[in-house]
């Protein structure tokens, strides 16, 4: 038996030791070897270059990661992940960090020009003079490609650059704030990501700053079988201001993807950030196959007093949405805000809303959350506004709507309201309806097709949060909004 | 590759497996409502008490509240019972009713107005007979409620109460009260009472729960079956001793054309929940579900309901106010389901609260499970303290501060209390909110 086992211990570090063979050969490569352990966690921070104290607080949420199991209360259903069988980082064919426009793919910008990202964007990003002031720093896979307008923004003070450019860049700055929004410990998703991010936006905008343009990330997934683990970091200083766009889109893809990014947003005293995402992953296919798992921590942090954060979201995408950006009012009379639009057609599950954590006095916040559910989707809200003892005088208003389109989708909605402050005022209201005969009839005789009568009225019940995305969004967010809910009706 | 941490027993869950291992042979019922009892137990004992990171338990943390289980009371003679009775509150005083008496989880037959009931065609029987004859059926409870842990600690251990069976068509000229009274010395209790309503039966039913001492453990279960066209309302009121653990669950399943009125008020015991299942099994009925709940001084009380929709064309109406006062905590949560294909369903759900001073909590949790796309289904929640501007108002015409509030929280309730329709119950309740205010004042 002995003899057995010292064979066993023997081939195993034989194994072992091959294993790091292959990983000083991988070093060069653009893709890590499938599969998560420490190797390929020292692998990633070594192709980015970090300092050690971030190898260091990756391998601590490694450690933490394995000791974690997945959440399993939000109503969606899915395989087990296989997070040994998901590439952990990939770099594009193209090389990382072209000096000017010309040197992008081609390819690459036509895949932009197919997702319709804005003609003034694509100009941007072709090298055009820019008559738009809208900053894109574009993230393919796992590493930023190109970043624009960064010499105008440096010149008002505004670091806007990939969060492994920050790394190298502005150490101390990423040190101070990374993580605390978000702990490493968190959650489980956000755990693994802390562990194994590749790239994502860092802003900070200085004090009394206000950012001179619309800061604007489009997240691309593109290589087969690699998760992302975007990491977003925006610092509002005192006084600032900031308005961040982010947009999704991935092209069809038959094995289902895994996606787990982190944003954390800081506000000092009296800065806002205004965070608008409009995310149109793959949802799958017709028979529910396929689609991006998005699994996403957000949270936005009113650290100074008369702070604000506003998050607003369009979701059509991803076969399986898991996301809550939330707001931690702490700084006095600091103000939360949540805009959210969920469409769900076909197989989709959303499993989405907003944490209102009301902890300093006068604070107030707001949430606008619609929900429509078609086909054979499920589409959950699920939210929690709270009062901390010493939350004086916070304020709540909740309203969610749902809409159902056929008699096989589900709407569900489950608030939770917690209120340790007398003096704190919570309302929420939450109504579930479908589209009235008598309003299809209207457009009906009008000469409407069945699909554009549900166009408009689906479009109308989301007003109040189309409202509150920036121009250009709004309008690419209806029309993603009407291609989503095609094959809904008739 | 995940270890589920096995959390340790507590003396609570101890001393529940030691009563079951000692009393299940004396327990009443035949083979099947011993394995029922026997099942039931096995899932307890693989989940122990509800804690908080059971979901629906959330916010009432059993397992964190019973620091010791006493003993489950053996039957009291009627002239205790008697006794223990007249020590406590007659919430209806000189009303003209029926009455039924249970104490400490026995039916007590001498004392009640069972003969009286059977001329008027109604007929009772205690449980612990009725389990011998028809166990299984008595048992059976539907699949909303059959899962829950206190429901199931109630199968486990049931010993008696009674079952209220109204014959088709009969209409009970006045309300039956049914006393669910605990004696000053500590104990648990673990009755069960079933109020069967043949087709187009219409009654109401007053249950009250008073009395109890220190460490009093109290799981009843009142099941009511509310068949094809019955109208049945009945009125709890829960004014349980300051120090007593209370768990009451109120099932009801709705048949065809039925209406169902469940009226709760919640006052005593130092940690109540209050839960109500509701289950229609038959299109046409309605529900309507009224929630008055009062707590102060460090009271802990939980109002928690499952409306589940499982067949077309049903309306439910749910309305719940609570008053929590100083260092009390407050908990609402409602669950509306939609099963698919249960069309036109028309839910409406309003839960508010008023919190009257700072060390005061309200947690909120309104649901909706919705599988079906032609209902019309709406919730809405409210926390807030006394309106400063009403409070002005009426100082401001001379009534002092004290008299204000009270009138302030008066008119609170008194959406709640218009609805309830019976005039025997709103005198009462009127009374038992004035007292309450009257103590705080």
């Amino acid at each position: 038996m002995a003899a057995v086992q010292e064979t066993i211990d023997r081939v195993r570090s034989i194994d072992v030791d091959q294993y790091k063979y292959g990983f000083i050969t991988d070093i060069e490569s653009e893709k890590a070897p499938k599969g998560l352990n420490e190797d390929i966690i020292r692998f990633i921070s070594a192709k980015k270059n970090e300092p050690e104290w971030m190898l260091e607080w990756r391998l601590e949420a490694y450690r933490r990661w394995l000791t974690m199991t997945e959440p399993t209360w939000a109503r969606v259903e899915y395989p087990k992940i296989d997070f040994n069988d998901i590439y952990y980082y990939a770099a594009p064919k193209s090389a990382p960090g072209p000096k000017s426009l010309d040197e992008v793919d081609p390819e690459l910008l036509r895949t932009y020009e197919k997702l319709g990202i804005p003609l003034r964007e694509q100009e941007i990003l072709a090298g055009v003079e820019p008559k738009s002031r809208v900053a894109v720093d574009a993230v393919f896979d796992s590493v930023s490609v190109v970043t624009t307008f960064k010499e105008e923004l440096k010149k008002a003070g505004v670091i806007f650059c990939s969060i492994s450019e920050a790394l190298r860049e502005h150490p101390e700055l990423v040190r101070k704030y990374i993580g605390s929004v978000v702990p490493v410990t968190d959650n489980f998703y956000a755990t693994l990501n802390s562990a194994v991010f590749t790239d994502g936006s860092f802003v900070y905008v200085p004090e009394g700053v206000r950012c001179p343009m619309e800061l604007s990330t489009y997240f691309r997934i593109n290589e087969k079988n690699t998760g992302q683990f975007e990491r977003t970091l925006i610092i509002a200083e005192k006084g600032a201001y900031v308005s961040y766009l982010e947009g999704c889109t991935a092209p069809q893809r038959d094995e289902n993807q895994l996606h787990a990014a982190v944003v954390e947003l800081i506000a000092l005293d009296d800065a806002e950030i205004k965070y608008s995402t409009v995310q149109n992953w793959f949802p799958g296919d017709k028979e529910g196959k396929g689609g991006i798992y998005n699994f996403v921590t957000k949270r936005g942090d009113c650290r100074g007093k008369n702070s604000k954060i506003s998050w607003t979201q369009v979701e059509t995408g991803s076969a399986i949405t898991w996301k809550y950006p939330s707001c931690i009012l702490r700084g006095d009379n600091s103000r939360g805000e949540f805009y959210s639009i969920a469409v769900s057609n076909g197989y989709q599950q959303i499993d989405s809303g907003t944490k209102m954590i009301h902890l300093g006095k006068n604070t107030s916040s707001r949430i606008i959350s619609k929900g429509i559910s078609a086909g054979k989707s499920q589409n959950t809200y699920r939210g929690l506004v709270s009062a901390h003892r010493k939350a004086s005088n916070a304020r709540n208003f909740t309203q969610c709507d749902s809409l159902l389109i056929g008699q096989d989708c589900g709407a569900h909605t489950v608030p939770y309201i917690e209120s340790k402050n007398a003096t704190a005022v919570f309302e929420h209201e939450a109504t579930t309806s479908k589209i009235s005969d008598d309003q299809m009839f209207y457009c009906q005789q009008r000469g409407l097709s069945d699909e554009e009568a549900v166009a408009l009225i689906v479009n109308g019940f989301v007003k109040d949060v189309i409202q509150q995305l920036p121009m250009e969004f709004a309008v690419e967010a209806q029309k993603l909004i009407s291609i989503s809910l095609e094959g809904s009706v008739g | 590759m995940t270890i589920e941490p096995r959390t340790l027993e507590t003396r609570a869950e101890t001393d529940l497996a030691e009563a079951y291992y000692r009393d299940r042979d004396a327990l009443p019922g035949g083979v099947a409502v011993a394995g029922i009892r026997k099942s039931a137990f096995d899932a307890f004992r693989r989940s122990g008490l509800p804690h908080r990171r059971v979901e629906e338990w959330k916010y009432s943390d059993l397992r964190a509240r019973l620091k010791s289980v006493p003993a489950f009371a053996a039957r009291r003679s009627d002239d205790d019972a008697k006794a223990a009775l007249a020590a406590l509150d007659d919430v209806y005083g000189a009303a003209d009713r029926y009455r039924l008496v249970i104490v400490d989880g026995h039916f007590h037959a001498g004392l009640s107005d069972v003969a009286a009931l059977a001329e008027a065609g109604v007929r009772v029987c205690p449980l612990a007979e009725a389990l011998v004859e028809e166990g299984e059926s008595l048992m059976r409870l539907p699949q909303i409620a059959a899962g829950d842990a206190a429901t199931g600690l109630n199968a486990v251990f049931c010993a008696d109460g009674l079952v209220l069976s109204l014959p088709e068509g009969n209409s009970l000229d006045k309300p039956v009260e049914i006393v669910h009274a605990l004696s000053a010395s500590a104990v648990s209790t673990s009755e069960r009472v079933i109020v069967a309503a043949a087709k187009g039966a219409r009654a109401t039913v007053l249950e009250t729960f008073v009395g109890g001492a220190e460490g009093s453990f109290s799981n009843t279960l009142t099941d009511i079956r509310a068949g094809d066209e019955a109208e049945v309302t009945v009125a709890r009121l829960q004014a349980e001793a300051a120090g007593t653990t209370h768990v009451g669950s109120a099932v009801v399943t709705l048949g065809a054309e039925t209406k169902v009125k469940l009226i709760g008020a919640g006052i005593g015991a130092g940690f109540a929940r209050h839960q109500s299942f509701i289950a229609f099994t038959g299109e046409g009925s309605r529900a309507d579900l009224l929630g008055i709940t009062m707590v102060r001084a460090g009271q802990h009380v939980d109002q928690t309901l499952v409306v589940d929709h499982a067949v077309p064309h049903c309306d439910s109406r749910e309305l719940f106010k609570t008053v929590v006062g100083d260092g009390a905590k407050g908990i609402f949560q409602g669950k509306i389901i939609v099963r698919p294909h249960a069309q036109k369903t028309d839910g409406q759900m309003m839960t508010q609260s008023l919190l009257l001073s700072d060390d005061a909590e309200m947690s909120l949790k309104p649901e909706l499970e919705i599988f079906a796309d032609d209902v019309q289904c709406a919730h809405g929640a409210t926390s807030g303290q006394i309106d400063e501007d009403l409070l002005f108002y009426l100082r401001s015409r001379g009534i002092p501060e004290a008299e204000a509030r009270t009138l302030l929280v008066l008119a609170f309730l008194s959406e709640a209390v218009e609805e309830i329709g019976e005039e025997i119950v709103v005198e009462a309740f009127e009374e038992r909110i004035r007292a309450w205010l009257a103590a705080g004042a």
